[in-house]
């Protein structure tokens, strides 16, 4: 130690903890997928396409062949052979493999090597001679339904347009009536642009075919390892039960390692054709060109009030840009994902949106970063009409969200476009938030900068401030209406106390950073009583867990969490049988008190759940139709999504000169439900704002109109570093889910999702413009204060 | 060259990366390989004492220099306060850009004991953390420098 102090001993249950993981992580001693080596293993590269949209003429591949290290060249035709060339998207589409007709957005797959090693794979890859006939690409979403447009999906028998859906929610008449009579009406469009997930690990595989017994492993940067499984089987016909899939430690996910990738297939179709084990891991130019991007929405806006600031209606008509394939991650029911949650955390009259879908030249995905399944999107639409209708109405905007947030009273309140939101107390988190930034005394700081007379030389910033509230909708999902491709979004745990009472839990989700292995052990620590250093988590490894979905959506604690409280419950239910036994006493007379069951109205005859475990394995004679052991699992079906909400608070100070923003503060308040651990929950919650921060100030990936992608490296797609982002303020509400086990409601999203409005809200009230889009860079600021912001999506001539 | 305090020679290709070679020659995969564009800093190590971001130095280069990584942050089975502050303010997520922060906040607090916050945020500014929003990695290096002395002294106490 080199700790003067004591460290606290941990809680048995919720509370503040240190993490079991970190121990590895600080010495380097994580297991990265790219750590994993095996004897023999070959390592593989992706040739990719370096035009948005082109016919595959010719490919010759013979010099890559002649390379004295490479082992196998594998192309379209190769996987056409296999019937591998094409896979099912996630959303009622196909995705290729490799290419075999055309090249369809910058970065495609068009060929993989296999190689000795992997500067080798590299070197081979410029060996590849494609021969391309170059085709015009669509890049701009608002002209992919023109009627001369492109084509881009000609392999879809009978497509003659680049239309993927049509989708509505919400009651159209109703929703007219109330714009029909409505005092204010405010029309806004705003593009969500498109961003990308980039965690610092890149997407990878190692798979290794053992020819011997058949069987698969592949080790794989994925948030989904049991989705994966069952999806390699029914795409690749490899029986199931002959499929490991390892999730190890997993360098952040955030949506980007939901989808399987073509480089998965890849590893292992080179691992069946090689017999040896191969890995295959994408550099960040393929991981920010290739792999799953996020948002891409363009949205127009229509809200409507009373002239004294009741909102009565929201109406928004979305443009949705699916690049190539429609392959979002998403419920098979929703292909706007949950965007239809866009009323937000307002009592409205009526609500009406819909959703089209187009394909362009660019990389598909469109359901990640911490997005809830595109619940980031709505908040950012209904946040910052909100704050377009202040401006109209020239009211204060805390004040405007303040008369129309949902009261607590209205809970649980059905929303207008069918969502049953479980708990909430608006108000408070937002009064709390004002409380805590000091909202009045901001106010009144800006009123006094505005009048102070201009200073000499350098103009004086600019200050704002912003506000949004958010409501998400999370843990998905009720197994009736929600799935992926067919398999329920219902998730698995196991809970088993061994004999001298040390406890192991098994779980179907994966962390990818969010601290699985301390606040699972500790949810079960807080049902058994039993200390979370002596309980084992195991995940990441199909072979030894049991189903489920997998981690994202915010989803781990509202539906895996809640699995893991069922289960150890069970257990406890039957310690009390087995404690009955004991001594000798009838169950009902048995008190639980963390730790032990206990005769009531004689708490020193008790037995502790260490005895109680050792017993179940003994030669006690247990009770009637009870088995030995002390274990027990769950399955557990969520009966409806969890609804965290929060009130952030940002206050930026704007150069007028260049543009630039400084985020002076930031606040946010909270509410998830109960804190399992609350170190763990306020990181996360960093970690979004920091997220939210970064897509308002400077990410995006854009295209000029070649299709070329402008934002595929990191000296080109901007991340908030230590020097953006400020010292977060945070604050919470604890206002418990009814239906979860735990009244927990998930956090992982909560930031992302709440804070870019915030931001955005902020600059506009500093420079006193309505709207412009994000990423709000300098130029993107300065051109807004000259009347002319920019379109973000694209390089236009 | 030396690693970690230990003699290492190799044949290499000139073109292999330091990163490269630390994971797949040597196996210290402790450090990560990122962005190739020295923008993350998750690969970041000391060579002479200095940090670099080994993406972009070649192995060749450090030949005859002394390398350490993470795996030679921990000295005789004690962590490095730095480790040890990165576990108790929570200062690490998903773990991968965790080697290079450590690296660089033992590099700081060496020649600035008593670093502003500001100082530490410039000190981390040229790496990226996707998970922390950055609030955590300042508290532990914070509490590294607190704890710094108690490290200190007993290095003091059990020299020979």
């Amino acid at each position: 130690m080199t700790t003067a102090e004591a460290p606290p001993a941990n809680p048995v249950g919720f509370g503040r903890m240190t993490r079991k993981e970190d121990a590895r992580f600080v010495r380097g001693k994580g297991t990265y997928v790219d750590d994993v080596v095996l004897p023999g293993m070959l390592h593989g590269a992706v040739l990719r396409s370096n035009l948005a949209h082109a016919r595959i003429v010719s490919m010759d591949t013979s010099a890559a062949e002649a390379h004295p290290k490479v082992k196998a060249v594998i192309t379209g035709k190769t996987l056409e052979g296999l019937k591998l060339a094409w896979m099912p998207s996630l959303s009622h589409d196909v995705v290729p493999v490799l290419a075999t007709d055309k090249v369809r957005y910058q970065g495609q797959e068009v060929a993989f090597v296999v190689a000795e090693d992997r500067y080798s794979a590299r070197d081979a890859l410029e060996l590849i001679e494609v021969d391309y006939e170059p085709l015009p690409p669509v890049m701009d979403a608002r002209e992919a339904l023109s009627p001369g447009s492109a084509v881009i999906r000609d392999d879809i028998e009978g497509k003659a347009d680049n239309h993927i859906f049509d989708w509505e929610a919400g009651d159209r008449s109703a929703t007219d009536q109330v714009f029909e009579r409505a005092e204010v009406v405010v029309t806004q469009d705003m593009l969500y642009p498109r961003v990308h997930p980039a965690p610092m690990e890149t997407c990878g595989a190692v798979a290794h075919m053992d020819k011997v017994s058949g069987k698969l492993t592949i080790w794989c940067t994925t948030q989904a390892p049991h989705a994966h499984r069952t999806l390699y089987a029914l795409v690749a016909g490899l029986p199931e039960h002959k499929i490991r899939v390892i999730s190890p430690d997993i360098g952040g996910g955030f949506g980007n390692k939901v989808g399987i990738y073509p480089g998965y297939v890849l590893a292992v179709v080179g691992s069946i054709l090689t017999g040896a084990p191969v890995k295959w891991t994408e550099d960040r130019s393929e991981n920010l060109m290739s792999t799953s991007f996020a948002r891409d929405y363009h949205m127009h806006g229509e809200i409507a009030s009373t002239r004294d600031g009741r909102i009565t209606g929201l109406r928004v008509k979305v443009l949705a840009d699916h690049g190539a394939f429609n392959n979002t991650a998403q419920p098979s029911k929703f292909p706007a994902g949950f965007f239809h949650v866009f009323t937000g955390s307002y009592d409205l009259e009526a609500a009406h949106c819909e959703v089209t879908g187009v394909y362009t030249n660019k990389a598909p995905g469109g359901v990640a970063y911490a997005c809830s399944f595109r619940v980031t999107e709505a908040v950012y639409l209904v946040e910052r009409m909100v704050d377009c209708l202040a401006d109209e109405l020239g009211m204060d905007p805390a004040e405007l969200r303040l008369k129309n947030l949902l009261r607590p009273e209205q809970f649980p309140y059905m929303s207008k476009t069918g969502w049953e939101y479980d708990s909430g107390d608006y108000p408070r988190a937002l009064r709390l938030a004002m409380d805590i930034a000091g909202y009045e005394q901001l106010r009144a700081e800006q009123e006094r900068r505005r009048r102070a007379p201009a200073p000499q030389g350098a103009p004086a910033p600019l200050m704002g401030i912003g506000v949004s509230f958010f409501t998400e909708t999370v843990g998905a999902g009720p197994r009736k209406h929600m799935d992926i491709l067919g398999l329920g979004m219902a998730d698995g745990a196991e809970v088993r106390v061994h004999p001298t009472g040390k406890a192991v839990v098994r779980l179907s989700v994966q962390t990818q950073g969010q601290g699985h292995e301390t606040t699972f052990a500790q949810i079960v620590a807080e049902q058994l009583g039993i200390p979370p250093e002596d309980i084992e988590v195991v995940h990441g490894d199909t072979d030894n867990t049991p189903f489920g979905l997998g981690t994202y959506g915010s989803r781990s604690t509202p539906v895996s969490g809640a699995a893991v409280a069922v289960a150890a419950r069970r257990v406890r239910d039957k310690a009390r049988l087995i404690a009955s036994a004991m001594l000798e006493v009838d169950p009902d007379d048995l008190e639980w008190e963390k730790g032990r069951w206990f005769v009531r109205g004689n708490p020193t005859s008790a037995r502790t759940i260490q005895e109680i475990a050792l017993a179940a394995h003994g030669p006690l004679e247990l009770p009637e139709g009870v088995e030995g052991h002390l274990d027990a699992q769950c399955v557990y079906d969520p009966p409806n999504l969890t609804y965290p909400y929060g009130a952030y608070i940002c206050v930026v100070d704007v150069d007028p000169g260049t543009g630039v923003v400084k985020v002076r503060r930031f606040v946010a308040v909270d509410d998830c439900g109960p804190r399992i651990n609350p170190m763990i929950v306020e990181g996360q919650v960093h970690g979004g704002l920091a997220d939210g921060l970064g897509m308002a100030l400077m990410q995006v990936i854009a295209f000029d109109t070649d299709g070329n992608c402008l934002g595929g490296s990191f000296m080109d797609y901007l991340l908030p570093t230590s020097m953006e982002c400020p010292s977060w303020e945070l604050g919470e509400t604890v206002t418990p889910s009814p239906h979860h086990p735990l009244g927990c409601k998930g956090v992982g999203e909560s930031a992302t999702v709440g804070s870019p409005a915030a931001v955005v809200n902020a600059v506009m009230d500093a420079i006193g413009v309505r709207h412009a889009d994000m990423p709000l860079t300098p130029a993107q600021v300065w051109r807004a204060m000259q009347g002319r912001p920019l379109r973000t999506d694209l390089a236009l001539a | 060259m030396t690693v970690n305090g230990e003699q290492v020679t190799r044949d290499v290709e000139p073109r292999l990366l330091l990163v490269h070679f630390l994971r797949d020659d040597l196996g210290l995969t402790g450090t990560h390989w990122g962005c190739d564009t020295s923008n993350c800093g998750v690969c970041a190590v000391w060579m002479d004492g200095e940090p670099v971001k080994s993406c972009t130095v070649l192995a060749a280069m450090a030949s005859g220099h002394e390398i350490r990584t993470v795996e030679g942050l921990e000295r005789e089975g004690q962590l490095d306060p730095v480790q040890e502050g990165f576990i108790q303010e929570h200062g690490l997520q998903c773990g991968f850009c965790t080697p290079g922060m450590m690296m660089t906040a033992r590099y700081l607090l060496d020649r600035n004991p008593h670093p502003t916050d500001e100082e530490i945020r410039e000190a981390i500014s040229g790496q990226i953390c996707r998970c922390t929003g950055y609030e955590n990695i300042v508290r532990a290096v914070r509490w590294a420098a607190r704890h710094a002395a108690a490290g200190q002294a007993r290095e003091e106490v059990s020299a020979p």
